[in-house]
C-alpha cells in the first residue's frame, strides 16, 4: 500500500543558514537537503546564500562552490559535468534533472535541491541505487544470441535495424525518470520503472538479439511492467530528451501482438 | 571478514536510512495532475453510479420515493453532486480516449502529451457546460 507521507525519521527539519559574503550584488538562496548517517538525527534543509557573480552558471557549479568554499561536508555525486555520466541526478526546483545541465538562471526564487525522490539516502544528495541496479541486472542488459557471428566480423545489422536503437542507447541510467514516477514511488519494490523498462526494450528492439521471447515472458507481469499507467512524468523529466513512456508502450504492444 | 555489524554506520544499514522526500517536493505538472484526476474522476463515477441506481429504483417504485429523490437532486447539494458527477464523466471519457490513443503507441511524445492534455481539459469543460445548458434549457422550457 502506498505511503504518501514520509516516515518519522525522514521528515526534514530546519538547518543552518550561511549568509552571502558582504558586498555581493547578485545573491541567490540555495536550500539543500542534508542528512548525515553519523549523528542519528533527522534530515535538515540548509540554506546557503551565494554570490552569483562569483559562481559558475550551473547548479552543479553552485554545489561545487559550496563544497569547496563553505561546507566541505556537503556530499553529492558528480563526474563529467556535461550530462553524459548521469552522476549528478537530483531533484532541483521540484523536477528531477542533472545538476550539470540545469542553469541557475532558469530557476526563479530559491534553488531547492533534494536527492532523487523516494529513495533511501546514503548521505545528503546521494541516494542508494542498489535496488535499481539489481532491477537493471534482472532484465539481462546484454546481447543474447545463439547463432555465432560471422567468423571475420561482428553481427551484421542494416541501417534501418540500427535506427531502431536510436532514442534508447543514449540512456545514461541517471534514474531521473524512475524516481519521477509516482507509480515507481508506490510500487518500486516490484515495478521495474521507466529507466529499466526502456533498457529492457533497448534489447528487445535490437535485431541481433535472439532472446526476445524470453525477455517478453519475463516482463509479462502485473507489477514488473503493468504498473505503468502512462502518467508521463518520465518523459517530462528525462534530461536527455528520451521517451521511456514510448518504449514501455512498445513493449505492451508487442505483448498484445504475440497473443 | 570480521562481523562488525554493531559498529556499522547508519549509511550501510538500509533500515536506518531516511527516505528522500517525494510527493512533498515534486512539482505538480500537467502529466501527474491529469493522471491523478483520471483516478479521482473514476472513483467519483463509481460513487455517482450509486446515486443513479437510487434514482432508478425510486422511479420503479412509488411516486413518493421518486419525488423524494427528485427533491434531493434539486437541492443545492444535489445540484453540486450532479455537477461534479457530470464533470467527472466528461473528463474520464475524454481522458480515457487519450489513454486509448496512447495504448496504440501514438501521441506519446512530450508535445502531443501536452497538446492532448490541454485538449482534454478544454473538451471536458465544454461538454460539461453544454450538458448543463441543455439540461437547464429543458428544465425551464
Amino acid at each position: 500500500m502506498a505511503e504518501f507521507t514520509l516516515p518519522a525519521n525522514s521528515k526534514p527539519g530546519v538547518g543552518k543558514t550561511v549568509p552571502a559574503p558582504p558586498g555581493a550584488k547578485r545573491v541567490r538562496q540555495f536550500r539543500i537537503y542534508r542528512w548525515s548517517p553519523d549523528d542519528g538525527k533527522n534530515p535538515v534543509i540548509d540554506s546557503f546564500w551565494l554570490d552569483l557573480d562569483q559562481c559558475g552558471p550551473m547548479v552543479l557549479d553552485a554545489l561545487i562552490k559550496i563544497k569547496n568554499e563553505i561546507d566541505t561536508t556537503l556530499t553529492f555525486r558528480r563526474s563529467c559535468r556535461e550530462g553524459i555520466c548521469g552522476s549528478c541526478a537530483m531533484n532541483i526546483d521540484g523536477v528531477n534533472t542533472l545538476a550539470c545541465l540545469k542553469a541557475i538562471e532558469d530557476i526563479r526564487g530559491p534553488v531547492r535541491i533534494y536527492p532523487l525522490p523516494h529513495m533511501p539516502v546514503v548521505k545528503d544528495l546521494v541516494p542508494d541505487l542498489s535496488h535499481v541496479y539489481a532491477q537493471y541486472r534482472s532484465v539481462r542488459p546484454w546481447l543474447q544470441s545463439e547463432s555465432p557471428p560471422p567468423p571475420d566480423r561482428e553481427y551484421p545489422q542494416s541501417v534501418e535495424e540500427r535506427d531502431q536503437l536510436d532514442g534508447l542507447w543514449e540512456c545514461i541510467l541517471c534514474f531521473c525518470c524512475s524516481t519521477a514516477c509516482p507509480s515507481y514511488w508506490w510500487n518500486g519494490d516490484r515495478y521495474l520503472g521507466p529507466a529499466i523498462l526502456l533498457q529492457a526494450y533497448r534489447w528487445i528492439a535490437d535485431s541481433r538479439d535472439e532472446a526476445t521471447g524470453e525477455r517478453l515472458d519475463a516482463l509479462e507481469d502485473p507489477f514488473r511492467l503493468y504498473r505503468c499507467h502512462t502518467i508521463m512524468n518520465c518523459t517530462r523529466t528525462c534530461p536527455k530528451g528520451l521517451n521511456p513512456a514510448k518504449a514501455i508502450a512498445e513493449i505492451k504492444k508487442l505483448l498484445v501482438l504475440r497473443r | 571478514m570480521a562481523d562488525n555489524k554493531t559498529s556499522q554506520p547508519a549509511a550501510l544499514t538500509p533500515a536506518l536510512r531516511p527516505l528522500s522526500p517525494h510527493l512533498q517536493i515534486y512539482r505538480w505538472q500537467l502529466t501527474s495532475v491529469m493522471s491523478i484526476l483520471h483516478r479521482a474522476s473514476g472513483i467519483a463515477l463509481s460513487a455517482g453510479g450509486v446515486l443513479l441506481v437510487w434514482w432508478l429504483v425510486a422511479a420503479a417504485s412509488v411516486p413518493e420515493a421518486y419525488n423524494a429523490v427528485q427533491n434531493f437532486l434539486g437541492s443545492w447539494l444535489g445540484v453540486l453532486l450532479l455537477l461534479g458527477w457530470s464533470a467527472a464523466l466528461f473528463y474520464h471519457l475524454c481522458n480515457g480516449i487519450r489513454h486509448l490513443v496512447w495504448d496504440t503507441g501514438h501521441a506519446l511524445d512530450l508535445r502531443s502529451t501536452y497538446v492532448g492534455g490541454w485538449a482534454v481539459v478544454g473538451a471536458s469543460t465544454v461538454l460539461t457546460a453544454i450538458a448543463w445548458v441543455a439540461g437547464i434549457w429543458h428544465w425551464v422550457g
